[in-house]
């Protein structure tokens, strides 16, 4: 059972972590849209601005 | 490009969601679904197929969009966009503005170096596709570094670099793809909000992580107790136990603390009183329980508790500024900048509009939104008031009409003079009038706040006698049963349970244009049992149009219309407007003297003679002149409104004016008749005139030729016979009669507004309305209803059994949040 030990204070610092995101996520404002990303994630099969993007900048430079 | 064309062919191809897709057919514009005009012939490859525009805008647009490759805009879009010719070229070079650091630095936010981040309020936005397509075409903009629109509020927040694209560029950018972007400050109540909920969600969060934690070493020690665990190991558990409470406790429960701490120093039982003795008493007696390692501990009851109230304020915090956003969304409408005309050399100027003043001139283009409520000094154009009124057909305006700050001129551009600013204006008022009546409670919930104080302090007294009871009877369990009492029936959901449901249907009923000045209102329209109606402006268009001009003899038609219209241009009436909307302006050369008399008619000196007009009555009493027989029984007959145009003592012409009933008011009423309401009309007019409409409505009841005194007292009577009255009037030629019914509803104009004493105001202009707000009434009251029961059930229900001692603490706990939880969550759905 002294694994209890070990165990209990790895949870702690998992707790910590967890929070820590959770806290940066709404500073962040994660949580202020909680409707686009479900219409998002249906439309975003390709990513063409990202290629042109890349290719703009590059003319760029 | 070529294998890219393939792919989204094949994607085309294999798309099985048609059944939402937008279908084109051959004579609809592709982009915005008007039709095409005949002999145009523009077209844009989409697809590989190519498509039909209806004129040059919507073919840039479109061929923007291709360009930039999201065709993938067409395919998923839900919705057709709006039709981009409507967007215009001088907003290219007034973007400009933006770009002045003046202006800039009302609304732009410079988090490090070049970077800039400002928000967006997007206009033209129809469907998920639009903001999808705004998201990756912005995003594709060399310099922009990111951007965020947010679904809900329609609204943008883009970072770019300044070095590298200016804002004006990203605005044009926006504007090529057919939407309208405006920068805005964002005002400091959204802030303040912003900042609100954020905090909650960070206490929700915290409660909820260590909350989890603490329920796992919980279950440790319930298993324990069961079969049996060391003593150090028990020890330790509860040690971890207590610290990872005092965060929930002393982080996540502050507010609850907070307010019980303020009504305790007001010397009232609020309903955090209980909540924060009940978390104090368990916390401090399973901290001593810790300590001295005996006794029972309750940590996982505390932080369950904590954790579900705290969800299901959030949830009524959310639906408070959700309604609040509505009103938001208002002042936002009114834009940061506009063209100032000098007046000496009309040089134009850009200036912040928060610095117009009245008497100024500004010129408003197409596309833009009136700064500030005026009248129109030049020009014809359409406006959109959507966005105070709800009305989705632009009006169209002529020269001396009002414009409301806040609408958005559609088609031509023209000058206004500034009559009214800031406070003053319209949009001002609806913004008090919503914010008023959200703050009226209505007389349900001043009861349930009053009876929920009273049962707090009968609470406490029951959980002191049910701890004696089970003291004397020996029992071990008091604690535990005087705690689940306390927390089981804090009175949450009840004192919830009216309020949250009038906050969600305010906000909903004023995106449909039904403005509710007095929530009280939304209330008594259930007993309703009989509707009266106002003739003119509610039953009728309230607009009289000019049917016939009968002349005497020695007079021509059209030298008789000039001069009435000469003497009616000095005048409000609409009887006046009716007129001069046939005859168009004419010039005031010659008129002098003009002066309108009271009891209905104008009086001038023309060319030096002296010109009258007005109702037959006002006629024959200034004037010797003989009104005809015949047109008198033209008049009877005919069941019209008349004027009499007289020289001296001489009769010239007369002229009548139909109002049309309304096209939705048979149908209107024929629909509160199937409700069980009485319909009744009330008008001023003759009883031919009020026979025809109640004929043509379908109204039994109807009564001519009454004074407003008339008709207080006729309303009067019906309450003395019990029945409730809901009168629906114009809103400001009848103000008393409106003050005397039960609920009064006004339809209306929204310039008529602040005059009015209705308690609900149509913004619309909709009669089909009326019926509308019967059923929105009858539903809130259900959800009301649902909600009271539903918390008094669960509170006379649950303290007798803790008292009895079959409800441990946490369970109190869970069932407690819960009951609240519901009662939010089943108001929100009167926001749908």
């Amino acid at each position: 059972m002294e694994i209890i030990y070990l165990l209990i204070p790895v949870s702690l610092i998992l707790l910590g972590l967890i929070v820590w995101i959770f806290l940066w996520a709404v500073r962040n404002g994660q949580y202020e849209d909680l409707e686009g990303p479900a219409h998002r994630i249906l439309m975003d099969e390709d990513r063409i601005v990202d290629r042109q993007k890349n290719s703009r900048r590059g003319d760029a430079g | 490009m070529g294998s890219a064309a393939s792919k989204s062919m094949e994607y085309h191809d294999s798309d099985t969601i048609g059944a939402e897709r937008i279908q084109s057919d051959v004579n609809s514009c592709f982009h915005c679904g008007l039709p095409v005009p005949d002999k145009l012939d523009l077209a844009v490859l989409i697809d590989g197929v190519h498509q039909p525009m209806c004129c040059y805008g919507c073919q840039a647009v479109a061929e923007a969009i291709v360009a930039a490759g999201h065709e993938n805009f067409y395919r998923v879009r839900t919705e057709v966009s709006p039709t981009a010719s409507d967007l215009l070229p001088g907003f290219l070079r007034d973007s400009e503005i933006y770009d002045v650091p003046e202006i800039q630095n009302q609304f732009i936010r410079t988090p490090d170096g070049d970077l800039c981040e400002a928000s967006l309020m997007l206009e033209g936005i129809t469907c998920a596709a639009c903001i999808w397509l705004n998201e990756q075409y912005i995003a594709g903009l060399p310099g922009v570094d990111q951007v965020r629109v947010n679904y809900a509020t329609q609204r943008a927040l883009v970072r770019w670099d300044n070095t590298r694209i200016r804002l004006s560029e990203i605005l044009q950018a926006i504007q090529r793809i057919g939407y309208r972007a405006l920068p805005y400050n964002p005002d400091q109540q959204q802030e303040m909000h912003r900042r609100q909920r954020s905090q909650q969600q960070r206490r929700l969060a915290v409660a909820g992580l260590f909350g989890m934690q603490v329920m796992m070493l919980s279950i440790s020690l319930y298993a324990g107790a069961w079969s049996g665990m060391e003593y150090n190991f028990q020890q330790l558990f509860r040690w971890l136990n207590l610290v990872l409470t005092l965060p929930v406790l002393f982080y996540s429960a502050t507010p609850f603390f907070m307010s019980a701490w303020r009504d305790l120093r007001q010397r009232r039982a609020g309903m955090d009183v209980p909540v924060s003795l009940a978390l104090g008493i368990a916390f401090a007696s399973s901290a001593v329980a810790t300590i001295s390692g005996q006794g029972e501990v309750y940590f996982d009851s505390v932080v369950m508790f904590v954790f579900f109230l705290s969800a299901s304020r959030y949830f009524e915090n959310m639906a408070r500024q959700r309604c609040a956003a509505t009103v938001e969304q208002l002042v936002q409408s009114m834009p940061i900048i506009t063209t100032r005309l000098g007046t000496a050399d009309s040089a134009e100027e850009m200036v912040p509009a928060a610095t117009l003043a009245i008497g100024d001139q500004v010129l408003i283009r197409p596309g833009e939104t009136v700064p500030a409520d005026g009248e129109i000094i030049d020009g014809f154009s359409a406006f959109d008031e959507s966005m105070l009124n709800g009305e989705s057909i632009p009006l169209e305006k002529q020269p001396g009409d009002r414009l409301l700050g806040g609408s958005i001129n559609v088609t031509n551009p023209l000058r206004m003079e500034v009559k009214a600013i800031g406070a003053d204006t319209v949009m001002a008022e609806i913004q008090r009038t919503i914010e008023r009546a959200q703050a009226d409670k209505p007389p349900l919930a001043r009861l349930a706040d009053r009876v929920s104080t009273y049962f707090i302090s009968i609470v406490l007294l029951i959980v002191v006698a049910v701890a004696m009871f089970w003291l004397m009877q020996n029992d071990g369990r008091w604690f535990e049963i005087a705690l689940a009492v306390l927390i089981v029936s804090c009175p949450c959901a009840l004192s919830l349970a009216t309020p949250t449901a009038i906050s969600a249907t305010l906000g909903k009923m004023q995106t449909i244009g039904m403005l509710v000045k007095h929530g009280v209102a939304l209330e008594k329209l259930n007993q309703i049992t009989h509707v009266v109606f106002d003739k003119t402006g509610t039953l009728t268009q309230g607009k009289p149009v000019l049917r016939k001009v009968v002349c005497h003899a020695e007079f021509e038609r059209d030298l008789c219309l000039q001069l009435a219209a000469k003497l009616e241009q000095h005048s409000e009436h609409p009887l006046a407007k009716a007129l001069l909307r046939e005859t168009g302006a004419v010039s005031s050369a010659g008129v002098s003297q003009v002066s309108s008399i009271a009891g209905g008619g104008m009086r001038a000196r023309i060319e030096n003679q002296v010109y009258l007009i007005g109702n037959v009555e006002f006629i024959a009493s200034q004037t010797a002149a003989e009104i005809p027989e015949s047109w008198l029984e033209q008049i009877a007959a005919d069941t019209v409104t008349a004027v009499v145009l007289a020289r001296d003592d001489t009769v010239m012409a007369m002229f009548t004016f139909i109002d049309d009933v309304r096209e939705d008011a048979g149908a209107v009423v024929e629909s509160l008749q199937r409700m069980g309401k009485s319909v009744l009309l009330m008008t001023g007019d003759n009883i031919a005139a009020a026979r025809q409409v109640a004929e043509l409505t379908g109204i039994e009841d109807y009564r001519a030729q009454m004074s407003p005194q008339q008709k207080m007292e006729a309303v009067r009577n019906l309450q003395a016979e019990n029945a409730s009255v809901l009168m629906v009037g114009d809103g400001v030629n009848d103000a008393p009669v409106l003050s005397s019914a039960n609920v009064s509803i006004a339809m209306g104009s929204a310039s008529a507004l602040a005059k009015t004493s209705a308690d609900i105001v149509l913004l619309a202009n909709h009669l089909q309305a009326v019926p509308r707000v019967f059923d929105i009434a009858e539903y809130t009251q259900r959800v009301i209803k649902q909600n009271m029961s539903w918390a008094l059930l669960y509170n006379f229900g649950a303290i007798p059994a803790a008292a009895m001692g079959l409800v441990a603490p946490w369970l109190a706990a869970i069932g407690m949040s819960i009951s609240s939880l519901l009662v939010v969550l089943n108001a929100l759905r009167l926001t749908r």
